[in-house]
């Protein structure tokens, strides 16, 4: 498989604020990749540097081996970009926006392909309405199809669902899925952790600009499996104290490797006489991998 | 799917963003060009002498109106549509496809020229009723040099202006710090021999100044300053701003953070 995107000890600094302290990493081609990390991890300023929007201060960026800035006329092509930002031109309507957009990279016989994308995106029927007149959710359907005018290989979504709706979410899930299937490499960033978990096959944490995190989807869980003990009760037995990970008054959070050992826990509780308020188990997700990963790690800044 | 340049379509679309909206673009300059005219005219005719008396003030202001018009308008086109876009976050749709420096220059700048030479041909033909005679120009082919040129340099002024704003009124103030007082000053209204020496020497070092009296030489075959000397200075200039505007836009200087 080929490397799609290549991203080699990128920093930029704004200010005082370090946004990316050396990140480099490697999606190949038919991934389906997840960005995580809190808000101005630097998520966005990576996704700026791949799109030739922002210029990296050091390092290198490359998409299917075509740098960034000395060969961006063929790094652009092969690459679409959703922008966070709900922006359009208030000007046009959906059909004339993809027009435009396509007309950019050069495609003047592009009918066909627009088309198909307004059907796609459930546009069709909006195919002659101004911009403005569109809802939220619907905006974000077009900036979709402006980054796939051009058929582009490789695909960034920059938080495509956020503020959108339970339905459209789920619609665009599918619809993005079948690019990925459709052999599309897709980069995906998101604040929502189910929605990398749903979607993404290997996933990259960003923290205060620096790379915590990078693997597949299921080592990640692996790497913290087990389960984890909510109970509610006056005390841990004295034998549990070092297995508590979080506790919030008489809220205790226990790791346990296995179901057995949930027999042991609940065996020294009785012996200590510890009466049981509530008690529920919770099977590791990637919010707690997240969770774990981000409150563990720190970062140079 | 066929593959060729992106500029055209940029330059398509900055027409049809002032074409949507040509109330605004076309007929409102032109109904204020209309408006000087009537008032000046009506007020100056008598009492101002131009070339010597050879030509009428109102047939004189009318070529200065119409090159105004072409000036502020084509540094209308080219700043507003950036700034617009800027604060929009639409530029992003520029700024994503493989459009070089040169197509955006090139597609800015033209659909500025286009923009200004409409409303300068409407404000024309709108003051023509006033001075048929007009029409009937010596030197055409320097009234259009003069126009072409001129408007080029507006439109490429506004893609700085539009480059360095970050806000509408940044725009308003290059427009009304820089690009009106270069414009009443440069001889819209008067020639420059009835102004005191001093401020005739400082006229010659405005490059609005040979726009304006070139492009009347196109009407009356009588100017202020030789036009071929007016036409080299007017394409220094342009060759000057259009090597800073390319510089800027290679540079990524504000666009590309």
């Amino acid at each position: 498989m080929a490397v799609a995107v290549e991203v080699a000890n990128v920093t930029r600094r704004f200010g005082s604020v370090q946004a990316l302290a050396g990140v480099s990493l490697a999606v190949e081609e038919g991934e389906f990749f997840g960005l995580l990390g809190p808000n101005g991890a630097g998520k966005t300023t990576l996704i700026s540097i791949l799109a030739g929007l922002t210029r990296a201060d050091s390092g290198s960026a490359r998409i299917l081996g075509h740098d960034v800035i000395a060969d961006y006329r063929a790094a652009r092509r092969l690459l679409g970009v959703v922008p966070q930002e709900l922006v359009f031109d208030p000007f046009f309507s959906v059909r004339e926006t993809l027009r435009i957009q396509s007309g950019y990279f050069g495609i003047r016989d592009n009918a066909a392909w627009i088309d198909e994308i307004l059907h796609h995106l459930d546009l069709t029927s909006k195919a002659d309405a101004n911009m403005r007149s569109l809802s939220g959710g619907m905006k974000r359907r077009v900036l979709i199809g402006q980054a796939l005018v051009h058929k582009p290989p490789v695909i960034v979504l920059d938080e495509p669902t956020a503020g959108v709706d339970v339905e459209l979410r789920q619609s665009l899930w599918g619809f993005i899925r079948k690019l990925n299937r459709d052999g599309h490499t897709i980069i995906l960033t998101t604040h929502y952790i189910e929605e990398a978990e749903a979607l993404c096959g290997r996933i990259a944490m960003l923290k205060a600009g620096a790379l915590v995190a990078l693997d597949t989807k299921q080592n990640l869980l692996s790497q913290f499996a087990g389960l984890t003990v909510r109970l509610v009760a006056a005390r841990v037995p004295a034998s549990w104290q070092g297995r508590v990970r979080r506790r919030d008054d008489r809220v205790f959070l226990i790791g346990i490797a296995h179901y057995a050992e949930l027999e042991e826990l609940l065996a020294a509780l009785r012996a200590e006489g510890i009466a049981i308020d509530e008690l529920a188990l919770q099977e590791t997700d990637l919010e707690h991998v997240f969770l774990r990963i981000m409150g563990a790690k720190g970062a140079p800044r | 799917m066929i593959r060729g340049a992106g500029w055209p379509t940029l330059l398509h679309k900055e027409l049809l963003r002032f074409w949507k909206i040509s109330v605004q673009t076309i007929a409102a300059p032109v109904l204020t060009a209309l408006l000087y005219l009537l008032i000046f005219s009506h007020v100056l005719e008598s009492r101002v002498k131009v070339f010597n008396g050879e030509v009428g003030y109102t047939a004189f202001l009318i070529p200065g109106l119409v090159m105004m018009a072409v000036l502020q308008n084509a540094f209308a086109n080219s700043s507003s549509s950036l700034i617009q876009s800027k604060v929009t976050g639409n530029l992003i749709f520029v700024l994503l496809p493989p459009l070089s420096p040169t197509d955006l220059f090139v597609a800015y700048v033209l659909g500025a020229m286009v923009r200004g030479i409409v409303v300068g041909l409407g404000v024309f033909v709108v003051t023509l009723a006033f001075v048929p005679s007009l029409a009937a120009m010596p030197h055409p082919v320097w009234a259009i040099a003069f126009a072409l040129l001129g408007s080029a340099i507006l439109g490429t002024m506004g893609v700085i202006a539009g480059i360095w704003a970050e806000k509408f009124d940044q725009v308003a103030g290059f427009q009304n710090f820089v690009i009106m007082p270069l414009t009443f000053l440069s001889g819209v209204f008067y020639s420059i021999h009835s102004l005191p020496p001093f401020w005739q020497s400082l006229s010659r070092f405005n490059p609005f100044f040979y726009m304006i009296d070139g492009f009347r030489y196109g009407f009356f075959g009588l100017s202020d300053v030789a036009p071929a000397t007016s036409l080299a200075i007017v394409a220094t200039c342009c060759a000057a701003l259009a090597a800073l505007t390319l510089a800027l836009l290679s540079s990524g200087w504000k666009l590309r953070r």
